[in-house]
């Protein structure tokens, strides 16, 4: 491995950075908001993530300036656990895919640190938010950093914290708090598969079945991502009850994934989670955490690439959550909830590139994501912040011209998502969906095609519901109070910058990954070439060749205007009576999109209450059976504690009392002798002389 | 003049005090036959010293130990005498059968 990584020092940096900040918004922060200003909470949350962001350039640059063989930075910090021939070290590595995440993180991250000044002012805690929002920037770098599984685990568990703890921000209102408690759990359930896919793999590589029973291995164990490309190949041929160890492996680490990255079945806490504040809907439920589970399994490829079976389970998943979430978007009212089903949609097409094996792809569309989506979030947050906090798009409208900025930045990120050339989903978007068609699949001949028309049909539902959000909110007549229309304003500098720089990667930020077949040079391929290049190499083209890919593209373009006409056709002009009528006659239908398919309800009926009644069954057992048997045990205790008492009492104590009387009785006979007369003693003194001289005497004649 | 005979009126002595404190009532009369006792005593160390050792040259501890008790005797009637006269003070009476304080 020597010669084919550089050693570099200053890594650890980029995760220090918002520790720091962290710790200290979260230690002095309240003093510093009383004495100085709310203004110095996040200008030193602002100055530790973009300082992190410059070192994560330099470290960037360092990369470019590499050989593509050597394009791998190392920084070893220290050796955490060091067990017979198990090396786990804390150290970071930034090769390109981690770049490119550690950029997004930092930057898009860097955004919405300035945004939120302007959108947290009025808030009692800012300190509290800032701390949390840089504890969150840490733990999501280190996850991203992380050269083993191990520490990006602890970056999982800390970016789960931090969603945690900004979902229920505030928490004051029980059912922000409640969403908070949904999050932490769903994840928790999703962990525990991510945790087990940990402990397969580790199994898997330190030893296997043989027929004298089971043989740890020799060599040195590690969980190093560069190390495990060589050596998972051991895990060939192993199996675990009949499935082969890698698809095991997969499944479990995958399952982690639905739960960070919100998919089937585990999605349901990502919509809840808008109950944070916007500004961390934008970074964390949409542009960074929910993406950690796109990450690892780009970050693992050469694992799931062993196991055909495991990638199909992750694209079929995405493929129908990319669906499912879309046809949710489109009766919701709310519009963070709105934004979140679509994240969920969009993390699917994620899931669908890694799943098919495009992991450029699914990485590509990740970063182009975190931009539109994060700009459309931030856009919601300016809405709401013009709104008064009203979040019922059926009561907004008409906000086209008294919110400039924020609508357009809005309609750029819009176009983006929905896929209109030359915005950024359009490039990302369509490679996904091209690389999902024309990819072999060795298990299900079949599979890229259905993977591939539920990705289409929900492109088309993509385009759709965006543009419905758009005519709603942004078109027509106000549908507010008097009160809050004139109230409506354009938010401060800090958010419309934010805005504006995000509207703008929306727009050329697709151009870094440009198809083959316009012959230009598609530089975000070429970059994770060296992280992905064994792996891709393992895959099969189905030979669609050129004009079907030219075909796909156009049709591609073509849903996102179909989905835009249809849109126009029911909302144009913010009207809301085409859509009532329709609605009004497929009043089912509307009613399981608009109640999500009651899956929330089905999840309470089938997991919730029965885990309620469990635990009302083992309470009943703990009063009547339990605390019985405890009860039983005292009793016996205090029955035992009775008759060693006695036997203390009686026999012991008598004892001891009737040497005592026996002493006192003897003294009262005894005391007789002490006459008090002076001559009695002396009586007895002599006779005592008396008897000494006699028997001196007898006992000297004895001798 | 033999040391027996010295040794005979030296016991006769040593009896008569010995009866007398044990038989008086009167604590003035005890301290006298402790008199008694201690002059026996000094009787019994005396004719010792004199029958022993050469002629011209007698045994002097003997006499040393009886000019040393006579002292003390004077030291100890002293001593007594004033503890008499304090009971006295304090009891209004000198009969050794009152003074049983001590008893229980």
């Amino acid at each position: 491995m020597e010669g084919t990584h550089l050693n570099v020092g200053f890594l650890w940096l980029i995760p220090f950075f918002p520790l720091i900040g962290a710790l200290v918004n979260g230690t002095v922060g309240w003093l510093l908001q009383e004495r100085v200003g709310k203004w110095l909470n996040g200008v030193i949350a602002n100055v530790a993530v973009w300082a992190s962001f410059v070192t994560a350039a330099a470290g960037f640059l360092m990369l470019v300036g590499q050989e593509p063989e050597r394009r791998m930075l190392i920084d070893h910090v220290y050796s955490w656990i060091s067990v017979g021939g198990f090396e786990v070290a804390v150290s970071f590595t930034m090769d390109p895919l981690s770049a490119v995440m550690t950029l997004v993180v930092t930057g898009v991250g860097g955004l919405i640190h300035i945004y939120s000044v302007g959108y947290i002012a009025h808030d009692r805690s800012v300190w509290r938010y800032f701390s949390y929002l840089n504890l969150f920037s840490f733990a999501m770098l280190v996850l991203v950093l992380s050269s083993n599984l191990l520490l990006m685990f602890v970056g999982w568990e800390g970016v789960g914290l931090c969603s945690y703890l900004l979902i229920g921000f505030w928490f004051g209102d029980v059912e922000k708090a409640k969403a908070g408690m949904k999050a932490f759990v769903v994840n928790r359930i999703g962990d525990f598969g991510f945790l087990a896919g940990i402990m397969f793999l580790l199994w898997g590589m330190a030893g296997g079945w043989f027929s004298s029973g089971y043989q740890a291995s020799e060599s040195v164990l590690s969980f190093d991502f560069t190390t495990m490309a060589h050596t998972v190949q051991g895990l060939a041929g192993k199996q675990v009850l009949g499935i082969s160890l890698a698809t095991v492996i997969c499944v479990s680490l995958f399952v982690g994934a639905t739960g960070k990255s919100a998919q089937i079945p585990l999605y349901v806490w990502l919509p809840d989670a808008m109950a944070g504040p916007t500004p961390v809907s934008a970074l964390i439920h949409a542009a960074t955490m929910v993406t950690a589970g796109v990450y690892m399994i780009a970050r693992l490829n050469y694992l799931y690439i062993m196991s055909p079976v495991a990638m199909s389970i992750v694209a079929g998943t995405g493929a129908l959550t990319a669906l499912f979430a879309a046809t949710i978007g489109f009766t919701q009212r709310d519009i963070k909830k709105v934004l979140a089903y679509s994240t969920v949609s969009q993390l699917g097409f994620m899931f669908i590139g890694v799943g098919v094996g495009a992991f450029t792809a699914g990485i590509f569309h990740l970063m182009t994501h975190a931009f539109f989506k994060a700009c459309l979030f931030l856009g919601s947050g300016s809405v709401i912040h013009a709104m008064s906090g009203e979040q019922d798009i059926f009561k907004m409208g008409g906000l086209r011209k008294k919110i400039p900025i924020t609508f357009w930045t809005f309609l750029v990120a819009t176009l983006a998502i929905a896929g209109f050339p030359p915005f950024a989903a359009f490039f990302s978007k369509d490679e996904i969906l091209w690389k999902a068609f024309d990819t072999a699949n060795p298990v299900i001949p079949w599979w890229p095609f259905a993977v591939w028309t539920l990705g289409a049909i929900a492109a088309l539902g993509t385009a759709f519901y965006m543009f419905r959000l758009v005519y709603i909110t942004f078109f027509g007549e106000c549908r507010a109070d008097e009160e809050t229309r004139h109230h409506i304003h354009e938010s401060p500098r800090t958010m419309t910058f934010a805005l504006i720089v995000l509207a703008l990667l929306s727009t050329v930020g697709g151009w870094i990954g440009i198809p083959h077949l316009f012959h230009l040079p598609n530089l975000f391929e070429h970059w994770l070439e060296p992280v992905f290049e064994h792996s891709a190499a393992q895959l099969q083209s189905r030979g669609a060749g050129a004009a079907t890919e030219w075909g796909l593209m156009a049709f591609s373009v073509l849903l996102a205007f179909a989905g835009w006409l249809a849109a126009k056709q029911i909302y144009g002009g913010g009207r809301l009576d085409k859509a009532q009528a329709i609605v009004a006659r497929i009043q089912g239908l509307y009613r399981w999109s608009y109640h999500k398919y009651f899956v929330d309800e089905f999840y309470h009926a089938v997991v919730v209450e029965p885990f309620l009644a469990l635990t009302r069954a083992l309470f009943w057992i703990d009063q009547h059976i339990v605390d019985r048997l405890v009860n039983l045990a005292g009793w016996v205790t205090t029955a035992f504690s009775n008759f060693d008492g006695a036997i203390d009492k009686y026999v012991v104590d008598g004892a001891v009392n009737i040497v005592g009387d026996t002493l006192i009785g003897a003294g009262r006979y005894l005391k007789k002798i002490q006459t008090g007369r002076l001559q009695d003693y002396l009586y007895v003194m002599v006779a005592g002389v008396l008897l000494v001289i006699l028997l001196s005497r007898l006992l000297a004649g004895s001798a | 003049m033999t040391v027996q005979s010295v040794l005979s009126v030296a016991a006769i002595l040593f009896s008569l005090g010995l009866y007398c404190v044990l038989t008086r009532k009167n604590a003035v009369s005890v301290l006298m036959g402790v008199e008694l006792i201690l002059n026996a005593a000094n009787l019994n160390f005396v004719a010792f010293s004199s029958f022993t050792g050469t002629i011209g040259a007698p045994e002097v501890a003997g006499r040393v130990f009886a000019v040393m008790i006579i002292v003390l005797a004077a030291a100890e009637a002293a001593v007594a005498l004033a503890i008499i006269l304090a009971i006295f003070r304090r009891m209004g009476t000198v009969e050794v059968d009152n003074l049983n304080e001590l008893r229980e």
